[in-house]
C-alpha cells in the first residue's frame, strides 16, 4: 500500500506533485493555525487598513484593523474545515443512497432517481440561497443545506459506478452463494467502487469549498468575526480599486488549493481509470 | 481465387505476379509508456489473386500485421522496422498521402464488427460511393449502380433499395456483407479481412462467408483473410501462415498445411476438438438431480424469451444446451438459478420443487448449484486475493476457518492443476484468462456441488485453452461426479463433452435426446441446418455443404 | 419517426413536471421554516399584534394549498406580489434587471461557445501535444479560480491598472448598444474565462471519444481525407454531446452570473436575488429564485431534446 503510494508519486507529472505540496502546506497550515499567528483570529491590533509591513503586519491590517496574515492562517483552518466536513457528509448521505439505489433497484432505486433528479433541476446557488433565506445562516446550517444539495451528485456517480459492478458475473455469483446485500456491498461493490470514488471526493470538495466561498463573498456563508476567506475578499473588495492587491489574497489561496486539488486528482483519473487518450 | 493453390504456380511471370511483399516486418506496441515488440520480423508474399490465411491465437499480432499491409498501425502501435512494398510501392517511405490515395482504392479493409465500423449517421448507400467518389475514381451515379450490382453478389435482400437504410436498421450478418461491398467498391487489388465472421452466429456465418468467397473469386481479388479458427480459413484460402506471439510458426498452401502439419503447434491446433468423452453417468436413472417442468420466462412485461420448456438432468451427466444468440439459453441458466423467477412451471431438485425465486432458497439448496461464467475477468472480483475467492465459499457453506481453510484451497488448486503456493496470493488480474477461468472452476467446487452450470464457459477463451479447460472439466466429473448444465453455441464443445443434448431455438426446445441420436440423423429441420453449418477442416468442406443445399432447394 | 415523437413528448411531459414541482418547492420551502414565518421575519421582540398584522399580509392565515394556487397563477399572469421590503410590484423591481441579466449572459455565451468548441475540437485533434498539454494545465487552473478571483485579477489589470474599462458595470435603461457592450465588457469576460475552460473540456472529452470509435478507423482506412473525416464523420455524430456541452454551460451561465454582478454591481437579476436573500425579502427570493429554476430547467429540456432529435437511430427508426 505504501510502496504504491510511492511509486505513484514518483510516476506523477511536476503538476500533480505541486498539487500534492499545496494540499501537505494547507493541511500543515490549517491544524497549526493558532501556533503559526502572530495575533488573535478576530482581535483588533491597529488601525483599518495599514499598508503591508508597516507596524509589524506582514500583511497589514482589514478594514477593522485586524491583522491580515493572522487572518489569512486562521481563514485556511475554518473554510478548509467546513468544506471537507460537508463534503465528508455529502459522500455519507450520497454513497450509501447511492449504492442502495444500484443494489437494490426497482422502487427504491425510481424513487431516490426522481427525487434526485428534481433536486438537480434547481440550480444548486439558488437553492441554497432560497434554504439559508429560510433557515438563516449559521454554520451548521451551512454544512446541512450544502452537503445535502451536493450529496445529488455523489448521489448519482456512486448509484453509476455502482450499477457497473452489480452487473458483474462476480457479484451475481455471490448473489447466488446466498451472500446477504451488507455483504456484497461490502466485500465485493464497494472496493471496486473506490478509485472513481476517490477522485470525485477531491473534485466535490474543491466544489465544495468553491461554493462555500460564493457564499461567504455575497455575505450568506461563514459570519463574521469567523476567519474566512471568501467573506475577507468582499470585506476589503474596495482596497482593489486603489490597485492593492491585499484582497486577491485570500482570493489567490482559495484558488491555489482547488489548482492543487485538480491537479492531484486529473493524475489519479488519469492513472486509475485507464481513461487514456489513446487507444 | 486462383484456381491454382500451391505456392510458386507453374507458368506464373513470378516477380510481376507479386502484390505485397513484406520483409522482416516488427511492430511496436506500446504499454505503461514502453514500446515493446509485438511482430518480430515475419516476412510475407501474396501473389496477385491470392487468398492469404493468418491464423493465430490472441496475441499472435494477426490483425496488426494485417492492418500492415495497408501501412497503417492503429494508435498505441508503430511499425518499427522491415519492409512493405505494395504494388512495388514501398509503404515505409510513402508520405501519408500517398498513403492515404492507396487505402480504400487498391487496398481495403473488412473490420471484425461491421455494427461499429459503419458511421450511424450515414445511409449505407453514401458510405458505399463515399470511396470511389472521393478518391475521383468513379462518379456518384456509376457507384451507386455497382452498389447494387455487389449487393446482389453478396446476395443481400432488396439488392436496390437496401443501400437507403441507415446501419442500425440491417442485421449483423448482412451489415459484415454491406462492408464487404464497401471493400469492392473501387475493385481493389487486396482486401484485409479481419475476423469478419467472428461475431456471427454459425448458420449466418456460413452465409457471410460463402458471399466472400464469391466476390472475391469472381473479381480475382487478393485477399489477407484473418481468423483464430482454421476450419473457416481453410475455406477461403489458398495459402496459410501460422502465427503465435508475433512469430510465423508455418507456412504452405491451405491443403498441404491441413494435410500435413509440421510444427506441433499447429498440430495441437488441428487436433483441437477431437477430443471426446466416453459415456458416463447412470442414464435414467429414478429421479433427475435437476428437472425443470414447463418453464415459461420473460423480461419484464414484454419480450418472453422461454416457452415451455422441459429439461432433465441425471447424475454424473453433462446436458449441453445449444442454440445461437437469442435463443435463451443462457435465460434458461437464469430460470434455475432463480435470478429469473419462471412465470408457469417448476424447477425440481431431487423431485423436491425449488422455491422459484432466489431470495427463497436456504444454503444448503443454493449449494448444490454452482455456476461458471463466460468471462472469466468479470466472473473474479478484481480487488480479492485467489485465497478470498476460493475460501469464502469454503468457510461460507462449511465454517471452514484457520489451516482446515487453507489446506483445503490448496487442494482445490491443485485439483484445477495450479500450483498451490505460487498462486493463492496472486489477484486474478495476474493471471492469464485460461487460469482465471480454472479459479472458477475451483470457487464452484468449493460449494461441492451436485450440479454445475456452465454457461458458454469456453468461448472467450483461445481454442488450445478452451480444449484443456473441457478435459480439465471432464476429469472433474469423472473424479468427483458432479453433473453439468453446459450452455454454448458452439457445437464442437457439444459433441465433445455432451451426454445429453438439447437443441433451442427462439426460446423453445427443438429436440432433445442423447448425443448419439441428436447428431445423428433424422434431425430437426433446425438442428440440421446448425449441425451443416459448422466449418470443417476440409477445405471443400463450403462448396460441397452449399452444393447440397442447392441440390435440396431445387 | 413515431418513437421520436414519443421520447419528445414525455421529455417534454417530464419538463412540465419538474417546473411544477419546482414551483411548489420554492412555495413550499418556507412552511419548512421551524415556528411561524411572521415570527422567524419580524424577531423575537415583536409584539402578537404585529407577528397577527403581518401574518395577514402574507396571507398565512389562509391554507397552504390555497396560497400556493393564488401564488401560481398569479405568477401564469404576471402578478408576482410585492416585496416586504419596500412594498413594491416585484414585477416592476424585475422589469429591467430581467433584460439586463439575460443580455450578459447573452453577451459572454456569444463570446464563449465559439471559442470553446473551437479550441475543444483543437485540443481534441492534437491530443497529447504540447498545445493539448499546455491547454490542460490551464483550463484546469481556471476552473479551479472562484469567480470573484478572476473578476478582481480582471479589475486591478484592465480597470484600475490600465483604465481601459470601468471597473463597474453601471448600464440603465437608455444606453446605446455599444456602449452596454463596452461596459458589460469585464463581467462578461470573467464569466466566459470561467465557462470557457468547462466547456473546452467537455468539448474535447467528447470529441476524443467520438474519435476512437471503430468507423472513424474505417473512415482513415477508406483513405478518406483528414478535413472529410472530421466534417462527415465526426461531426455529425458529434453534434449531440457538443450541443449538450454548450447548453449545459449556458445553464451554468445564467445561473454564475449572481457573484459577477455583486462584485461588478451590476443591476441584474443575482444582484437583487442577494440582496433580497440579506433583507430575508422572501417574496422577492422566491420569485427570482423560480426565474433561475425556469431559465435552467428549459436550457437542460432543450439539450434533452437536441439529443433525441440528432440521434440517428431515432430519427430513422428500422
Amino acid at each position: 500500500m505504501v510502496g504504491d503510494l510511492i511509486k505513484l508519486i514518483v510516476k506523477a507529472p511536476w503538476s500533480a506533485r505541486f498539487g500534492m505540496l499545496v494540499i501537505l502546506v494547507y493541511a500543515f497550515v490549517a491544524l497549526f493555525a493558532p501556533v503559526l499567528t502572530p495575533f488573535g483570529e478576530s482581535e483588533i491590533v491597529g488601525s483599518e487598513f495599514e499598508p503591508w509591513g508597516e507596524g509589524g503586519f506582514i500583511l497589514g491590517t482589514d478594514n477593522l484593523g485586524r491583522d491580515m496574515l493572522t487572518r489569512i492562517l486562521y481563514g485556511a483552518r475554518n473554510t478548509i474545515g467546513i468544506a471537507f466536513v460537508t463534503t465528508c457528509l455529502a459522500f455519507l448521505v450520497g454513497g450509501i443512497a447511492g449504492f442502495m439505489a444500484a443494489a437494490l433497484g426497482g422502487w427504491t432505486d425510481q424513487l431516490l432517481g426522481r427525487f434526485v433528479d428534481v433536486l438537480m433541476a434547481i440550480p444548486q446557488l439558488i437553492f441554497a440561497l432560497l434554504i439559508l433565506t429560510i433557515a438563516g445562516t449559521s454554520v451548521p446550517v451551512l454544512i446541512i443545506v450544502i452537503a445535502l444539495l451536493d450529496s445529488t451528485r455523489v448521489f448519482r456517480l456512486a448509484r453509476a459506478v455502482a450499477m457497473n459492478i452489480v452487473v458483474m458475473d462476480y457479484v451475481e455469483a455471490a448473489r447466488l452463494r446466498g451472500e446477504g446485500l451488507w455483504w456484497v456491498m461490502r466485500r465485493e461493490v464497494l472496493p471496486n467502487a473506490m478509485p472513481p470514488l476517490v477522485a470525485e471526493f477531491g473534485l466535490r470538495f474543491c466544489f465544495v469549498f468553491l461554493f462555500i466561498s460564493g457564499l461567504s463573498f455575497l455575505g450568506l456563508g461563514i459570519q463574521p468575526p469567523t476567519a474566512d476567506w471568501g467573506s475577507m475578499v468582499r470585506d476589503n473588495a474596495t482596497l482593489i480599486t486603489f490597485g492593492d492587491i491585499t484582497p486577491l489574497l485570500p482570493a489567490g489561496a482559495i484558488a491555489l488549493l482547488t489548482v492543487g486539488v485538480n491537479f492531484v486528482v486529473d493524475f489519479f483519473l488519469h492513472e486509475t481509470s485507464g481513461l487514456r487518450d489513446d487507444h | 481465387m486462383t484456381t491454382d493453390s500451391s505456392g510458386n504456380g507453374p507458368g506464373n511471370g513470378k516477380d510481376n505476379d507479386i502484390l505485397l511483399t513484406m520483409r522482416g516486418l516488427r511492430i511496436e506496441g506500446q504499454a505503461d509508456e514502453e514500446w515493446q515488440e509485438i511482430v518480430h520480423g515475419i516476412d510475407l508474399d501474396l501473389r496477385r489473386g491470392e487468398v492469404l490465411g493468418l491464423i493465430g491465437e490472441s496475441g499472435a499480432g494477426k490483425s496488426t500485421i494485417g492492418l500492415a499491409a495497408m501501412g497503417y498501425a492503429r494508435p498505441g502501435c508503430r511499425i518499427s522496422g522491415g519492409e512493405i512494398l505494395f504494388n512495388g510501392i514501398d509503404l515505409m517511405a510513402a508520405s501519408e498521402e500517398e498513403k492515404r490515395q492507396l487505402r480504400g482504392v487498391r487496398i481495403s479493409y473488412v473490420a471484425q464488427s461491421a455494427a461499429a465500423s459503419f458511421n450511424p449517421a450515414h445511409k449505407l448507400i453514401d458510405q458505399f460511393s463515399e470511396t470511389p467518389v472521393q478518391h475521383g475514381v468513379k462518379p456518384r451515379s456509376e457507384a451507386e449502380s455497382d452498389a447494387k450490382v455487389l449487393f446482389r453478389k453478396l446476395q443481400l435482400p432488396y439488392p436496390d433499395t437496401i443501400g437507403n437504410r441507415y446501419p442500425h436498421q440491417v442485421s449483423g450478418g448482412q451489415l459484415q456483407r454491406a462492408m464487404t461491398a464497401m471493400a469492392m467498391a473501387c475493385h481493389p487489388d487486396l482486401i484485409v479481412f479481419d475476423e469478419p465472421t467472428t461475431a456471427l452466429d454459425v448458420t449466418t456465418q456460413i452465409e457471410v462467408l460463402a458471399a466472400i468467397k464469391d466476390v472475391v473469386r469472381e473479381f480475382n481479388t487478393a485477399a489477407i483473410y484473418i481468423t483464430h479458427d482454421l476450419a473457416v480459413v481453410a475455406q477461403m484460402a489458398d495459402r496459410i501462415m501460422v502465427l503465435r506471439w508475433g512469430d510465423l510458426i508455418e507456412e504452405g498452401t491451405a491443403r498441404d498445411l491441413l494435410a500435413n502439419p509440421q510444427d506441433p503447434y499447429t498440430r495441437d491446433l488441428l487436433a483441437v476438438r477431437t477430443f471426446a468423452k466416453d459415456h458416463n453417468g447412470d442414464e435414467k436413472a429414478k429421479t433427475p438431480l435437476l428437472a425443470v417442468e414447463g418453464v415459461t420466462a420473460s423480461y419484464g412485461n414484454s419480450v418472453r424469451v422461454l416457452h415451455d420448456v422441459s429439461v432433465s438432468i441425471h447424475h454424473s451427466r453433462t446436458v449441453a444446451v445449444v442454440g445461437e444468440s437469442g435463443s435463451g439459453k443462457s435465460t434458461l441458466a437464469r430460470a434455475i438459478t432463480g435470478l429469473l423467477p419462471p412465470e408457469a412451471g417448476r424447477v425440481l431438485y431431487e423431485g423436491e420443487p425449488l422455491p422459484n425465486a432466489l431470495e427463497g432458497r436456504d444454503k444448503e439448496q443454493l449449494r448444490r448449484i454452482q455456476m461458471i461464467y463466460q468471462m472469466p475477468d468479470t466472473a473474479l472480483n478484481p480487488r480479492q486475493r485467489i485465497r478470498e475467492i476460493i475460501g469464502r465459499p469454503l468457510s461460507f457453506y462449511f465454517g471452514l476457518t484457520g489451516a482446515e481453510k487453507e489446506n483445503r484451497i490448496k487442494e482445490l488448486l491443485t485439483k484445477i492443476e495450479l500450483d498451490p503456493d505460487d498462486f493463492i496470493d496472486r489477484f486474478p488480474g495476474e493471471l492469464s484468462g485460461g487460469q482465471k477461468q480454472r479459479i472458477c472452476i475451483a470457487r464452484a467446487l468449493a460449494a461441492e456441488p451436485d450440479l454445475i452450470i456452465c454457461d458458454e464457459v469456453t468461448s472467450a477463451l483461445d481454442q488450445l485453452v478452451a480444449e484443456e479447460i473441457l478435459k480439465l472439466l471432464q476429469s472433474l466429473q469423472d473424479d468427483v461426479g458432479v453433473s453439468y448444465l453446459f450452455i454454448t453455441h458452439d457445437l464442437a464443445t457439444v459433441r465433445a463433452i455432451a451426454d445429453e443434448i438439447i437443441v433451442m431455438l427462439q426460446g423453445k426446445v427443438v429436440e432433445q435426446g442423447p448425443k448419439d441420436e441428436v447428431l445423428h440423423p433424422p434431425h430437426h429441420e433446425y438442428t440440421e441446418l446448425l449441425l451443416s453449418s459448422v466449418p470443417e477442416m476440409d477445405p471443400d468442406w463450403l462448396d460441397g455443404v452449399l452444393e447440397k443445399r442447392r441440390a435440396a432447394n431445387q | 419517426m413515431a418513437q421520436l415523437l414519443t421520447m419528445v413528448v414525455q421529455r417534454l411531459a417530464l419538463g412540465l413536471l419538474t417546473l411544477f414541482v419546482v414551483s411548489l418547492i420554492i412555495f413550499l420551502g418556507v412552511e419548512l421554516l421551524p415556528g411561524d414565518l411572521a415570527e422567524a421575519i419580524l424577531g423575537q421582540a415583536a409584539t402578537p399584534d404585529t407577528v397577527a398584522a403581518f401574518r395577514k399580509e402574507l396571507k398565512l392565515d389562509l391554507p397552504p394549498h390555497e396560497r400556493y394556487f393564488d401564488w401560481l397563477f398569479g405568477i401564469l399572469q404576471g402578478d408576482l406580489g410585492r416585496s416586504l421590503a419596500n412594498k413594491r410590484e416585484i414585477s416592476e423591481l424585475m422589469g429591467a434587471r430581467l433584460g439586463n441579466t439575460l443580455f450578459l449572459a447573452a453577451l459572454a455565451a456569444v463570446i464563449a461557445v465559439p471559442l470553446a468548441v473551437f479550441l475543444g475540437i483543437l485540443a481534441a485533434l492534437y491530443r497529447n501535444s504540447i498545445f493539448d498539454r499546455a491547454i490542460n494545465i490551464v483550463t484546469l487552473t481556471s476552473i479551479s479560480f472562484p469567480e470573484f478571483f478572476i473578476a478582481y485579477i480582471l479589475i486591478l489589470f484592465l480597470a484600475v491598472n490600465a483604465g481601459w474599462f470601468p471597473s463597474i458595470a453601471n448600464v440603465s435603461g437608455e444606453l446605446p448598444f455599444w456602449e452596454r457592450v463596452y461596459r458589460c465588457i469585464l463581467p462578461a469576460l470573467t464569466l466566459t474565462l470561467v465557462c470557457v475552460a468547462h466547456m473546452m473540456r467537455m468539448t474535447r472529452a467528447a470529441i476524443i471519444n467520438l474519435l476512437a470509435s471503430p468507423y472513424i478507423e474505417m473512415a482513415n482506412l477508406k483513405g478518406l481525407k483528414r478535413a472529410r473525416i472530421i466534417m462527415r464523420h465526426a461531426l455529425p455524430n458529434a453534434l449531440a454531446p457538443i450541443i449538450n456541452v454548450v447548453v449545459i454551460n449556458l445553464a451554468y451561465l445564467v445561473v454564475g452570473v449572481v457573484i459577477v454582478e455583486v462584485v461588478f454591481v451590476y443591476p441584474g437579476m443575482g444582484q437583487l436575488l442577494v440582496d433580497s436573500v440579506s433583507k430575508r425579502d422572501i417574496p422577492v427570493v422566491q420569485s427570482s429564485s423560480l426565474f433561475f429554476a425556469v431559465a435552467y430547467i428549459l436550457l437542460n429540456l432543450f439539450a434533452d431534446l437536441m439529443a433525441i432529435v440528432t440521434n440517428p437511430r431515432l430519427l430513422h427508426p428500422r
